[in-house]
């Protein structure tokens, strides 16, 4: 499904952050990179969804057989990429259904079909938002306007149980998530699974590994996976740190 | 001898016609033109807008005829007063007769001494005055005491072909307990290098309610110069609605005077520019009595090269306390070459008032946009999304749902935007 080859990537008035990096993802599979602060995570996810800021000096990124870096971000999406944000924007006055009915139709003319009936929607809305147990009064709100913290990275994932994405990256989803809703995110995340779709979780922290059990651990250091094992390999990290990786630790 | 040059604002009016009879307003006028000039940016009240393009043209004043069933509002039931180009045109309008609390007359018949001793604290500029002496139409609408006007008034104004001048004057009197919803539109038809000059004005007694929404969607080659100014008695309630996106040139100047107490007042506006318009929205709320409260919601979104200007004053005199005014104006700047100034000035003598204003400038938010296309939806649709979702809060203060129904349509028309 995605295919990463030596990655380099810089932001924009600043040095290179991504310097060689190497993923391969197939359908049905969920990646964990797991790495030290500073170390690339969060551009990995820029990158991939397109945001401005970044700029790409070497490597190639293949989505379903498709030059993904040849795409604007809304394609990507239309291409069935989602990006759940470390931090979702509050945009007030939008509506959280509206624009994902928008997002939703978009993507459907795109592949060619109707619009989505409002009757099918409100189904998806509604059983979209049980599933992360959103308050379907927040589904309609502003979106991410007042929600908290929690309610964010929930409607993240309404939004991606909506959008039926490909392949999901979650960018640091638990961070800022008690106990409580880690695992509703998690067992969200869980539902969503299946043989036709992938999920990469980007994490500092292996506790959300204890919920989504992970295929392949990646721990990227320095702009570079330097290693990669089973789920068992977050554990280790966990315990040890990534010192005994004989990794430089880099402050962001 | 050393010679006078002539003045520039008579050298302006020359060719404009006086009625037969010129009462007592009218010569007022008139005479105070003698010593009057236009205003220089040099002017602190015109800093930001330069009047030269206007006052340097030869405008006349030409009777017209046009089309105006579009500008009707569909699914309001009003009474329509249709002007071209400041003249009332009676065949264009329609004035329903089962409504026993309004009556619509001509400004001609308002009352000299009642207006005069009314308006005594009025702050006229050179263009309310050259309206005040040359008004070639208009109406003075009233609202019997106690009673609620069955329909809306709506005041239709078109100015229609080159270099017109349409000087219209209205003024609304609202007995006690009256209420009624006007609706004041500005729209245009061939017209290049026009001007609408216009005076509306205003006074709700104890306990009236005036509701009023004025969209100005003049084509961008109008001139367009308005002087609003309304006096409220105690207890009454007057808002104010101002959609502005037509004109090359608009500057409005909204004044209201709170002359009772327990009075609520609130401004609300919106403001889209595109190429090189300039939209000007300057208001005044000045509160003299005690326990009122003043609302005021403007914002704009400005692209291309245009400009806007915000000032907004609230005035709250000494013997005014237990005052509540709130104002804010928030701008966003969807072009490099767009601008806008805004000056919020509170002058507060009372001790025991609670007022807030807040200014903003920005651009759109980036994270936001980008927030919007990774879940698929194009830059330009994610863009009209969130700038339509600034707008339309203050839109939702339309209360009126036809009036509301016709803005939403002609933005979608003009700029593609749905709310």
């Amino acid at each position: 499904m995605l295919k990463i080859k030596n990655l380099h990537a810089s932001v924009e008035d600043g040095g290179e952050i991504l310097k060689g990096l190497n993923l391969e993802v197939k359908a049905g599979e969920v990646h964990a990179i797991m790495g030290p602060n500073g170390a690339g995570k969060s551009t990995l996810a820029s990158v991939l969804a397109g945001k401005d800021g970044y700029e790409v000096t070497k490597g190639e990124i293949e989505f379903e057989g498709k030059d993904l870096l040849e795409m604007e971000t809304e394609d990507r999406a239309k291409e069935g990429v989602f990006l759940a944000f470390q931090y979702p924007v509050e945009i007030p006055g939008v509506s959280n259904i509206n624009f994902l009915k928008t997002a939703i139709n978009e993507i459907r003319e795109y592949h060619g079909q109707e619009a989505i009936s409002a009757k099918d929607f409100m189904a998806k809305v509604r059983s979209s938002s049980a599933l992360v147990e959103l308050d379907p009064k927040l589904a309609s709100r502003s979106v991410n306007q007042g929600f908290s913290g929690g309610e964010k990275k929930r409607n993240e994932i309404f939004q991606m149980a909506m959008l039926e994405p490909k392949l999901s990256i979650l960018d640091e989803t638990d961070s800022g998530l008690d106990i409580d809703a880690l695992r509703i995110v998690s067992e969200g995340v869980n539902k969503l699974r299946s043989e036709k779709n992938a999920v990469i979780i980007i994490t500092h922290y292996q506790r959300l590994l204890n919920y989504i059990k992970p295929d392949f651990v990646h721990v990227l250091a320095d702009g570079k996976i330097v290693k990669t094992g089973p789920k068992e390999l977050a554990l280790e990290l966990e315990e040890k740190g990534y010192d005994w990786l004989n990794v430089e630790k880099v402050s962001e | 001898m050393e010679m006078v040059a002539e003045n520039k604002v008579i050298q302006f009016v020359k060719g404009f016609d006086l009625p037969p009879r010129t009462g007592a307003i009218r010569k007022e006028a008139l005479q105070a033109l003698q010593a009057m000039d236009f205003p220089t940016t040099k002017v602190e009240d015109w800093k930001y807008t330069r009047v030269t393009r206007i006052t340097n043209k030869n405008f006349e004043q030409r009777r017209e005829d046009a089309e105006t069933d579009n500008f009707l509002i569909p699914g309001m039931e009003a009474h329509v007063l249709v002007f071209i180009n400041g003249y009332f045109s009676e065949k264009r309008s329609l004035i329903r007769e089962d409504d026993e609390a309004v009556s619509i007359l001509s400004i001609e018949e308002l009352n000299d001494l009642y207006y005069s001793d009314l308006m005594d604290e009025i702050d006229e500029n050179v263009f309310s005055l050259i309206n005040k002496a040359y008004h070639t139409g208009g109406k003075f609408i009233q609202v019997a005491a106690n009673k609620k006007a069955k329909y809306p008034v709506h005041l239709i104004h078109v100015v229609k072909g080159e270099q017109v001048i349409a000087n219209v004057r209205h003024f609304v009197h609202l007995e006690k307990g009256a209420e009624l919803e006007l609706v004041g539109s500005f729209h245009s038809e061939d017209a290049s290098e026009s001007f609408t000059n216009v005076v509306f004005e205003g006074h709700l007694e104890e306990n009236a309610h005036l509701s009023l929404n004025k969209l100005q969607f003049e084509d961008k080659e109008v001139f367009h110069i308005a002087r609003e100014f309304f006096v409220q008695d105690q207890s009454s309630n007057f808002k104010i609605n101002t959609v502005t996106t037509g004109g090359l040139i608009t500057r409005n100047s909204l004044d209201v005077f709170v002359e009772g107490e327990n009075c609520h007042t609130e401004l609300n506006g919106v403001y889209m520019g595109t190429s090189k318009q300039h939209m000007d929205n300057h208001t005044l709320i000045e509160h003299l009595f005690s326990n009122c409260t003043s609302s005021e919601t403007y914002k704009g979104v400005m692209d291309d090269k245009s400009t806007g200007v915000f000032n907004g004053k609230v005035i709250v005199r000494q013997d005014a306390q237990k005052i509540e005014a709130y104002q804010s104006n928030g701008n966003v700047l969807l072009s490099d070459h767009a601008s806008v100034n805004s000056k919020p000035e509170l002058e507060i003598y009372a001790d025991d008032v609670r007022c807030s204003h807040g200014s903003t400038i920005g651009q759109l938010n980036q994270d936001a946009v980008f927030y919007l296309r990774s879940r698929g939806i194009s830059e330009e649709k994610a863009k009209r999304l969130i700038v339509s979702a600034f707008i339309a809060e203050v839109l939702d203060k339309i209360s009126s749902e036809p009036v509301r129904n016709f803005v939403d349509k002609h933005f979608y028309e003009s700029f593609g935007w749905g709310f």
